[in-house]
């Protein structure tokens, strides 16, 4: 359902799509070509600065490649409007902050902004779904606390709510267990199987957590310096030789033996 | 108080409008009957008085209700643009003047003021116009240098290129002040805000300029709410961040340009506003915008005639007062703020 075709973009002559200003120094994409299907869980890998946030935003339609495109069931997302690209794609960002003191409904009912008219405000249909949002994340009861009270795991299932409410195909998560403790990683990483069963939304994840995503993620891509290494099926990309070429490191790649997910064991740095 | 239920933003929505909006009224109402000489509301509303006979109709239209308007005006804009600028920046203790639109409309002030025949022959005064077109001056550079790499629009840069141009825009004010202190007394009461419109016409310029502002921030709510969380965030619930970005920045600065033209550099109620309505409402920018603006509108009005009545028969200029009382609140809120 979305195909990333020769994406490439150097910094310099990043044009952005009305997001943040380019950041001169974030890596570039080299002719990425990537194909995520209906119903996958997709993971993104690779080493810090390897270009997973940047390709996540092209993806996003946020950031316009300035060679290759980006297609949506087949539609370039250059020529989509961004309120019918946000109907069917919602971004759960790295790490959020809002500037004032919005309640944890309120920032769930965000995501139904790009559902509503011009100067529509969000009627009991749109309350039900955020509530059923913030309910499947497990924070209905958090529903009235100010968001900046929450800690780091409840703001981060709170923010995958809010981007549940948008009622998307497609939710493309940025390194969704970068602040979180191990239990909370495995409840997120629960919580994303679930709701790629029971609601059949396809995810992409960008992690540089292997085994988060060894966990989750029935399909990977290995980003390196802005370009794609490998990607297929979970357990043909994610092999020693790969790990090791990736990260510089020798590790052992096997299977848990009881969860049966895919296990990564760095051992020591290359010489 | 939160968003709750269906009816949340609705209810609130309607609750504070009428609220604030009665409120407004009313002072606006009160405000010219109070002063030296009481005015009675049943007089000057008495239809079998001729208007030419009636003193205390004369004192309420001809002397005491534009500057009422002028406050209601001024008030609003400077609230409801204080409201869009802290939500562009991401930054509550923003201010309508942060990006150095008084600093510039300050500037164009004073040279009107201290060069007055280069532009006396106009049909009205000066000082309005010269303010309102070195606002846009001031807008159009720091506008410049935000997006001058063409890489969007930074907040950053803005934020930046916004403190610096006030304090240059400050200094040659000095220099001109200290240059040709002839002028002097006029100029410093100027700088301090004052609401003493004496006529309706500097009302009748303002009001286009304010009313393409309010027509813009109608648009913006929902795209403030969205760009609390970030650019990125927002772009990505479907807000076209650079369009919403421009149009709150321009729009918001329109109408700090109005204001300032009209009453001066009024200080603090672009930030003890917006923070007293977030504090009363939520946070949720449809219903704080208009709030913002209806206690606005009320909030000038009421410190308009403290500044009259205070010390009377001396008249403070209304800057005064409202950074007496803005100066404390904003402590207040730093502590407050800090606290946790």
């Amino acid at each position: 359902m979305l195909q990333a075709d020769d994406v490439t973009l150097e910094w310099r002559r990043a044009a952005p799509t009305g997001a943040t200003p380019a950041r001169r120094r974030a890596p570039g994409l080299h002719g990425v070509s990537l194909t995520v299907s209906r119903g996958s869980l997709f993971g993104i890998l690779g080493p810090n600065g390897s270009g997973k946030t940047t390709l996540l935003r092209v993806l996003a339609g946020i950031l316009a490649p300035a060679r290759g495109r980006v297609l949506l069931d087949g539609a370039d997302l250059r020529h989509l409007s961004r309120r019918s690209v946000a109907r069917r794609v919602a971004v759960v960002p790295q790490e959020t902050h809002l500037a004032f003191d919005y309640s944890v409904l309120e920032l769930a009912l965000m995501g139904r902004y790009p559902h509503l008219g011009a100067f529509g405000l969000e009627g009991p249909g749109d309350v039900r779904l955020a509530r059923e949002a913030l309910a499947a994340t497990g924070t209905l009861e958090l529903q009235h606390r100010a968001f900046s009270t929450l800690s780091g795991g409840e703001k981060q299932r709170v923010v995958i709510a809010s981007a549940l409410a948008q009622s998307p195909e497609l939710m493309l998560l940025d390194e969704p267990t970068a602040s979180l403790d191990l239990g909370y990683q495995l409840e997120i990483a629960a919580l994303l199987r679930h709701l790629n069963a029971e609601r059949g939304v396809t995810m992409v994840l960008a992690t540089h957590d292997l085994n988060f995503a060894g966990s989750v993620c029935d399909h990977l891509a290995l980003l390196k310096d802005g370009r794609v290494m490998a990607q297929g099926l979970a357990e043909s990309v994610l092999t020693r030789e790969a790990v090791e070429a990736l990260y510089d490191v020798e590790a052992d790649v096997g299977r848990h033996p009881a969860t049966g997910h895919l296990v990564v064991v760095p051992i020591r740095k290359a010489s | 108080m939160t968003g709750d239920g269906s009816s949340g933003v609705r209810r609130r929505l309607f609750v504070s409008t009428a609220t604030f909006g009665l409120l407004a009224f009313a002072i606006c109402l009160v405000a010219p009957l109070v002063g030296r000489t009481p005015v009675s509301l049943a007089r000057v509303f008495d239809r079998s008085i001729p208007f030419h006979d009636n003193v205390d109709a004369q004192i309420f239209f001809i002397a005491r209700l534009p500057r009422a308007i002028a406050g209601a005006i001024v008030g609003s804009a400077l609230a409801a643009a204080g409201v869009v600028f802290q939500a562009l920046l991401r930054n509550p203790l923003a201010t309508p003047f942060t990006l150095g639109v008084s600093a510039g409309a300050a500037l164009g002030a004073i040279l009107a003021i201290t060069f007055p025949l280069a532009v006396s022959t106009l049909p009205f005064s000066a000082v309005p116009l010269a303010s309102f077109l070195g606002s846009l001056f001031a807008v159009l550079i720091v506008y410049a240098l935000a997006t001058g790499r063409r890489l969007g629009l930074s907040t950053n840069v803005l934020l930046l290129a916004g403190v610096t141009l006030n304090s240059f825009f400050s200094a040659i004010i000095l220099f001109v002040q200290y240059m040709a202190d002839a002028s002097l007394p006029r100029a410093v009461r100027w700088l301090m805000g004052d609401l003493d419109v004496a006529t309706y016409s500097p009302i009748l310029a303002a009001i286009p300029f304010t009313l393409v502002a309010f027509v813009a921030f109608a648009w913006l709510p929902r795209s403030l709410n969205l760009l609390a969380a970030g650019p990125d965030a927002a772009a990505s619930r479907g807000v076209d961040v650079l369009r919403a970005q421009r149009l709150a920045f321009f729009s918001a600065s329109l109408a700090t340009g109005a204001a300032v033209s009209l009453g001066g550099p009024i200080g603090f109620i672009g930030i003890v506003v917006p923070h007293l309505v977030r504090l009363i409402v939520g946070a949720d920018h449809r219903v704080v915008l208009p709030a913002s603006a209806l206690f606005g509108a009320g909030f000038l009005v009421a410190c308009d005639v403290v500044a009259r009545t205070a010390m009377a028969p001396l008249e403070l200029p209304v800057g005064i007062v409202t950074a007496l009382i803005g100066g404390p609140f904003f402590l207040w809120l730093l502590v407050r703020e800090g606290g946790r």
